[in-house]
């Protein structure tokens, strides 16, 4: 990137890929506290991992291929389910959207020059990479891989040999990175907002990043000494957890899924705020229900918090107890649905163009939508108890968290990459990519409800000849995704070096949020001038859409 | 706000940023050990007499001192910034050096305790806590890894002190801008707090 800077003079008004501080190349990358180059040390680690990750779940579906043995051992599949797990959460979805996007756009939206805490941000990053590379060791290091599942369910994490403090520590560290991040984006939000810019002329990406912040904050800490039990567990042996010494193991699930739950929610509501953010800008039309939009993010977060035990109907729990997790399991539906049905009225009488974002952003929301719904079904006691640890739980959870949050983070990318580097990636090859993918993703996932349906448990090795076909329609749609997924990100990368470049500020032409007046790619210190704010977000003031019976505001 | 007054916080330092960033900080802390006690009281609940029987064994006296010893370097910390808010470097120093050593003496009650439990064979994977009732031996693991964590904090917050030292020396920290003493004092004293739990939870109750 530097090589480019010969001919701009290197101030703090040429654009953040050339303006290099004191350093050098790859250290003018690794050393940089300009939050927008953190965002790119994210996006380049978060999409290698995420390159990981794929590759174990299509070694999964390949082993499910046939029944009995395809390709590997039983041990070497419970590791590939477990990594993947891990990889895919841990590393992708729930840094995703807020360590790459919020850090390089949640400054430039509400009209600061960088995050509150700048060196704390780039510790955080840091410390994302610690995380990461002891994961990749507990792979690679003797002992073999971790192969619990992604949950480390006591006693079974006690008991195993593999390399599960790894794992477990890896888990603690990306924990505290994620809990700086949502501080650091927490007093951003409350402290750095531009002149005039209320709580209601932000965004609502970065209302999203405020909900997503408090439960990065409040429900991470729980985790993190969850799985630091287990560790002094299976070094010091102290019984909190183990049965065999009086412990619970009940409690651990409890424990865990205290943060898990919400965990859900920092990986959906940023993906919310992306889509919200999207809508506008391809349907030309100001959001509708801004304030309930922004409000339903952190009613997400409050009832997200208090519903985690309907992951354990089946433990044998109290029956009001079970009656109380289910009933605010329904009840957390309810702002979800808000968004969804906010989402739809924007599009209404909307000009909309098919743009590769916004064919994505509609993809999160249908791909959510039937997630959501699948959520309900088993938010139902008595339906549960059938489906519990059956492949509907596979399909629903790969819906949901994969479905808005994994289409939510390639939405944002073809949003947001060209604003970032400057180049304009292919439109035709990412529609094709895009309809591969999606076809691909249905077919991959959607025999997973039948087959759990009708009773196929999940991370089993081996299964009965009679789930034989849907195994092997899920596997082709895996194939069938993939493809949809190597090329859209060949055009991307593609387009980094070798793009149509694009000058203008405003990328999408539509774009009203801030990010859209600065210059592509943005510079180092964002503004010369700080704005003032006088408008909404979403104000559309050329906007060309047919006069509704809306009153004026 | 007026945004005359807003537009300033941009070209300002920002104390309160600051503040608010080591509050969240400390929430998150709260919450870490709030698993810990949570874990408590489940186990308080359901063995209630073991837990009785193992905290008699607790040496009351060694953490009644601990307490006494935290409160106060809890108030020197305080003292320390008054002084540097009133612009006694020197003092200010000194009260921080004084809080760094009631730490010290802190630690070293805790390993002469520690110590004496491990001798008797009161810790976890041991034949003798092996032999006891489970409410005993979750007790036991309770106990050590929550006074555990808490004295990782009062290293870590010994550290922070230490370089805040060394920030008033270097005039890093003065008179007009001690946000970072407050806020490694607003650390302290948490960790004084979280002792003041710990000590009637495993000391005083039985």
């Amino acid at each position: 990137m530097s090589s480019e800077a010969v001919s701009v003079p290197l101030d703090s008004h040429s654009s953040y890929l050339d303006y290099t501080g004191k350093y050098k190349g790859l250290r003018a990358w690794i050393f940089s506290t300009d939050h927008k180059r953190i965002g790119i040390l994210y996006l380049v680690a978060l999409l290698s991992w995420f390159a990981i990750g794929v590759t174990l779940g299509f070694l999964i579906r390949l082993e499910l291929f046939t029944p009995g043995k395809t390709i590997v051992d039983p041990q070497a599949y419970n590791s590939f389910f477990t990594l993947h797990g891990v990889i895919m959460l841990f590393l992708f979805v729930i840094p995703g959207l807020p360590a790459v996007f919020g850090n390089f756009f949640l400054p430039i939206m509400l009209g600061a020059k960088d995050v509150a805490f700048p060196r704390l941000n780039l510790l955080s990053w840091y410390l994302y990479m610690i995380g990461s590379l002891l994961v990749l060791l507990s792979i690679v290091l003797p002992g073999g891989a971790p192969d619990t599942g992604w949950t480390f369910y006591i006693p079974y994490s006690v008991r195993t040999s593999t390399n599960m403090i790894f794992a477990l520590t890896a888990v603690f560290i990306l924990g505290f990175s994620s809990i700086l991040t949502g501080l650091n984006f927490l007093t951003t939000i409350h402290r750095m907002r531009a002149p005039g810019m209320g709580w209601f002329k932000m965004p609502l990406f970065a209302w999203s990043l405020y909900a997503t912040g408090w439960i990065q904050i409040l429900a991470t800490p729980i985790i993190g000494i969850t799985l630091l039990l287990v560790i002094f567990e299976r070094v010091f042996h102290v019984g909190i957890f183990d049965p065999g010494l009086g412990g619970d193991p009940i409690m651990f699930q409890h424990m865990f899924w205290i943060y898990s739950h919400p965990a859900v929610y920092i990986m959906a509501v940023p993906a919310m705020g992306v889509i919200s953010e999207i809508l506008p800008v391809f349907a030309k039309r100001t959001i509708f229900g801004y304030k309930f939009i922004a409000f339903s993010s952190l009613a997400i977060a409050v009832f997200g918090s208090l519903v985690w035990a309907h992951h354990m109907f089946a433990v044998g729990m109290s029956d009001t107890g079970e009656f109380i997790f289910s009933l605010l399991t329904f009840l957390v539906a309810i702002p979800s649905a808000i968004k969804v049905f906010n989402w739809t009225a924007t599009l209404y009488k909307g000009s909309i163009t098919l743009d590769p974002p916004m064919l994505y952003a509609l993809a999160a929301i249908f791909l959510f939508s039937i997630g959501g719904l699948s959520g309900i079904i088993q938010g139902t006691l008595s339906v549960d108890i059938q489906i519990t640890d059956t492949a509907f739980i596979v399909g629903h959870i790969h819906y949901v968290v994969f479905g808005i949050t994994g289409v939510g983070i390639f939405a944002a990318l073809h949003y947001w990459l060209p604003k970032m580097i400057g180049r304009m990636y292919n439109h035709k090859v990412a529609k094709v990519a895009f309809w591969i993918f999606f076809v691909g993703f249905n077919i991959l996932y959607f025999p997973m409800f039948v087959m759990g349906w009708l009773g196929m448990p999940r991370r089993y090795y081996d299964y009965l000849p009679q789930y034989t076909t849907y195994h092997q329609i899920s596997t082709v749609g895996s194939w069938i995704m993939i493809t949809g997924l190597i090329i859209m990100f060949y055009n991307l990368i593609k387009s980094v070096k070798y793009g149509e470049k694009v000058d203008a500020k405003a990328v999408w032409v539509y774009g009203e949020t801030l990010e859209w007046t600065v210059p592509t790619p943005p510079p180092h210190e964002n503004f010369d001038e700080i704005p003032a704010i006088t408008d909404g977000p979403y104000e559309y003031k050329f906007n060309d859409e047919p006069i509704l019976e809306e009153e004026e505001s | 706000m007026s945004t005359q007054e807003q537009a300033v916080v941009h070209v300002q330092r920002d104390d309160l940023r600051t503040r608010m960033g080591m509050w969240l900080f400390l929430f998150t802390e709260l919450l870490l050990f709030g698993g810990l006690f949570f874990a408590y009281s489940v186990y308080r609940y359901l063995y209630a007499s073991d837990f009785a029987l193992a905290g008699k064994e607790m040496h009351v006296i060694i953490g009644a001192m601990n307490t006494a010893i935290l409160l106060t370097s809890s108030m020197t910390m305080a003292l320390s910034i008054t002084a540097m808010e009133r612009g006694n470097k020197r003092l200010s120093i000194l009260y921080q050096l004084t809080t760094i050593t009631f730490g010290l003496l802190f630690l070293v009650n805790k390993y002469i305790e520690w110590s004496a439990e491990i001798s008797a064979g009161n810790y976890p994977g041991s034949t003798e806590l092996a032999a006891k009732s489970h409410g005993q031996i979750i007790f036991y693991g309770l106990y050590y890894v929550m006074t555990g964590l808490h004295a990782l904090h009062v290293i870590v917050g010994m550290t922070i002190i230490a370089v805040m030292c060394a920030f008033t020396i270097k005039d890093v920290i003065t008179k007009d801008n001690y946000v970072k003493l407050e806020a490694a004092g607003l650390y302290w004293h948490l960790v004084d707090i979280i002792w003041i739990f710990l000590f009637p939870l495993f000391y005083l109750i039985n």
